[in-house]
């Protein structure tokens, strides 16, 4: 379904202030996988979900979507395949756009925007319909722009927008983080459900370690622009949170010794 | 009464100028300036068609084509040359004076004598009224033809691009495209306008779009404090609304007694205190937003 080659991601090569934010990242996901990533900050999570969007360019590498070479297309060419729900609920929706407006510009996904009328009635039905299953009312404020939603209800949004058209892959960056916890528990499982209902292959980056292990199935664990654990079920399932920890743990001081040893003379 | 009727027309044949800059500005979200350069593009190839024969219906024509050119090359140095959208429009425009020398010869072509399509409509309704209905006329068409643009699929594109680059393009439009098509689109507008303008007062000159920015956002300014843009139809009904006020509040202040040389100044003032309403009322303490944080001048994070 979804593979990286040895993909590696240098922001400002050759700069003073040059990056290396992926290294060398090899990975496979099956179809209809779940993956949960995890890491410290500026680990490279959200560069391997950008990097996989094509939001930025690889320097070296490879990625392939159902065996097709995409490195080299732009974002908008494999966001035919591929949806996005970001951290921000504001990045996520078009803030001066009403609701279903949002809803058309998800459904033509991939497809070539012609002079056609931008919203046909059959479509405002089934908008209704999947709004109504969102439990959250929006289904009666259809006309409402975007805008005047909370910040929970743009991400249900957000998510509904990604997964509309059934894309190849969906790609989650905390997209729950940004939420109090109670509706980040509504979007988290109205993310689970539309998951399983269209049996969508999934990467999510979480900070929450339970989560991590509780969802999808399997877990990446990402250190510095690599990734130093990867596991699935059925192992996956005996980890405890504690686990986890102390592999982070155990990692962070790997590399730390590794870079005092880089930088100590002789 | 002259002078009222005067800014009425006025206020309709420059209100495809705003609805132009309308597109480009608040819609696309991009400070485009080629419009000083591309009204009288638009001014320029009408008298020069009307001159050499052609019917000066064609001249319009003529003339949306040529402006939507000079945004397609706006367009293309931002998205291909990666030019930031202030220069690539104040090339174009620098670029257009010469363009516009070179398509007129000289610096001023009059129309004296010659058929435009209001010396055409006064064949058949006399003045006062025939210039007024032709002028609304084309801007309902105009006005209409944007309207629904704006609701298609690409309109819809267009207007998310302005609005949400970001997820627009996660959602596969190509974002170059959607800009490309809005400024051409927008530059036609007012190159179109321009050619109306034109005919109107039967002479291109060089020197007739100098300003023309300043007076559309003065325009869209005074129209969305009046209308408001709430909806779609709302905030195009805005850009007519405050182009007709603006067109009066010109005829009344030379009416009054200002000098024409000092229009320009005027406007600038004009904008000037638009936009800086909001900030006084908030340092002030009027504002309900006090005290909430940041402080917001427009609606929407506007480029000017
Ligand atoms: N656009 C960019 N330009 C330059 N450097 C960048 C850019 N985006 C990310 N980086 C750098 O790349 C590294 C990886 O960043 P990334 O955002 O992928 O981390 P992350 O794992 O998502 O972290 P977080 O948990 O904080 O979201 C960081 O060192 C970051 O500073
Ligand atoms: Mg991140």
């Amino acid at each position: 379904m979804l593979k990286l080659h040895r993909v590696t991601k240098i922001f400002n090569p050759g700069g003073p202030d040059e990056r290396v934010a992926l290294r060398q990242v090899s990975l496979e996901v099956p179809q209809g996988q779940v993956v949960t990533i995890i890491g410290s900050n500026g680990a490279g999570k959200s560069t391997l979900l950008n990097v996989i969007a094509g939001v930025y360019s690889i320097e070296e590498g490879a990625i392939f979507l159902k065996g097709q070479d995409i490195s080299s297309w732009p974002e908008y060419r494999r966001a035919a395949f591929i949806g996005r729900v970001f951290q921000d609920p504001t990045r996520g929706t078009a803030a001066s756009m009403t609701v279903e407006e949002n809803l058309a510009l998800a459904m033509r996904r991939g497809k070539r925007r012609a002079l056609r009328w931008g919203i046909t009635p059959e479509e405002r039905r089934y908008f209704k319909e999947q709004l109504a299953q969102l439990g959250l009312g929006l289904e009666d404020r259809i006309r409402d722009k975007v805008g005047l939603l909370s910040g929970g209800q743009r991400q249900a949004l957000a998510v509904l927008m990604a997964t509309l058209t059934k894309p190849k892959l969906l790609l989650l960056d905390e997209h729950t983080a940004a939420l109090d916890p109670r509706t980040a528990k509504v979007v988290m499982e109205l993310t689970q459900r539309v998951i399983s209902q269209h049996q969508l292959t999934a990467l999510m980056v979480t900070h929450n370690m339970d989560q991590a292990l509780r969802y999808g199935h399997r877990t990446l664990m990402m250190h510095e622009g690599r990734i130093i654990l990867d596991i699935s079920d059925p192992l996956r399932s005996q980890l405890k949170v504690s686990h986890l920890l102390e592999m982070f743990e155990q990692a962070s001081r790997n590399s730390l010794e590794d870079r005092i040893l880089l930088t100590s003379p002789g | 009464m002259n002078i009222w009727l005067g800014a009425l027309e006025q206020g309709f044949l420059f209100g495809a100028m705003v609805l132009g800059i309308y597109l480009t500005f608040r819609v696309l979200n991009y400070p485009d300036l080629t419009i000083d350069g591309s009204f009288t593009l638009g001014a320029a190839v009408a008298a020069k068609a009307i001159l050499m024969g052609y019917d000066p219906w064609w001249g319009l024509a003529m003339a949306f084509i040529c402006g939507a050119m000079a945004g397609l090359v706006t367009g293309l140095l931002h998205t291909q040359l990666k030019v930031t959208p202030l220069l690539s429009g104040i090339l174009t425009m620098i670029g257009l004076y010469s363009v516009n020398l070179r398509i007129m010869g000289q610096a001023n072509v009059s129309l004296l004598r010659r058929e435009t399509i209001f010396t055409g409509i006064k064949g058949f309704i006399p003045d006062p009224w025939g210039t007024l209905l032709l002028a609304v006329l084309l801007f309902a068409a105009v006005f209409l033809a944007v309207y629904l643009f704006l609701c298609t699929e690409l309109g819809m594109a267009l207007r998310a691009t302005g609005d949400n680059e970001q997820m627009i393009r996660s959602l596969g439009v190509n974002t170059d495209y959607t800009k490309l098509v809005g400024l051409a689109l927008g530059n036609g507008l007012i190159a179109f306008s321009g050619s109306l303008v034109g005919q109107y007062q039967g002479f291109a000159d060089i020197g007739m779009g100098i300003g023309m920015i300043v007076a559309g956002l003065a325009s869209i300014i005074i129209g969305e404090t009046l209308v408001g843009t709430q909806t779609l139809i709302r905030a195009m009904a805005s850009a007519i609304i405050g182009s007709l006020i603006y067109r009066s509040i010109i005829s009344l202040v030379l009416q009054l007694g200002l000098s024409p040389t000092d229009l320009k100044l005027f406007t600038s003032l004009m904008v000037v205190a638009a936009l800086a309403l909001p900030l006084v009322r908030n340092r002030l303490g009027f504002s309900p937003l006090r005290g909430a944080g940041d402080v917001k001048v427009t609606p929407r994070n506007q480029n000017f």
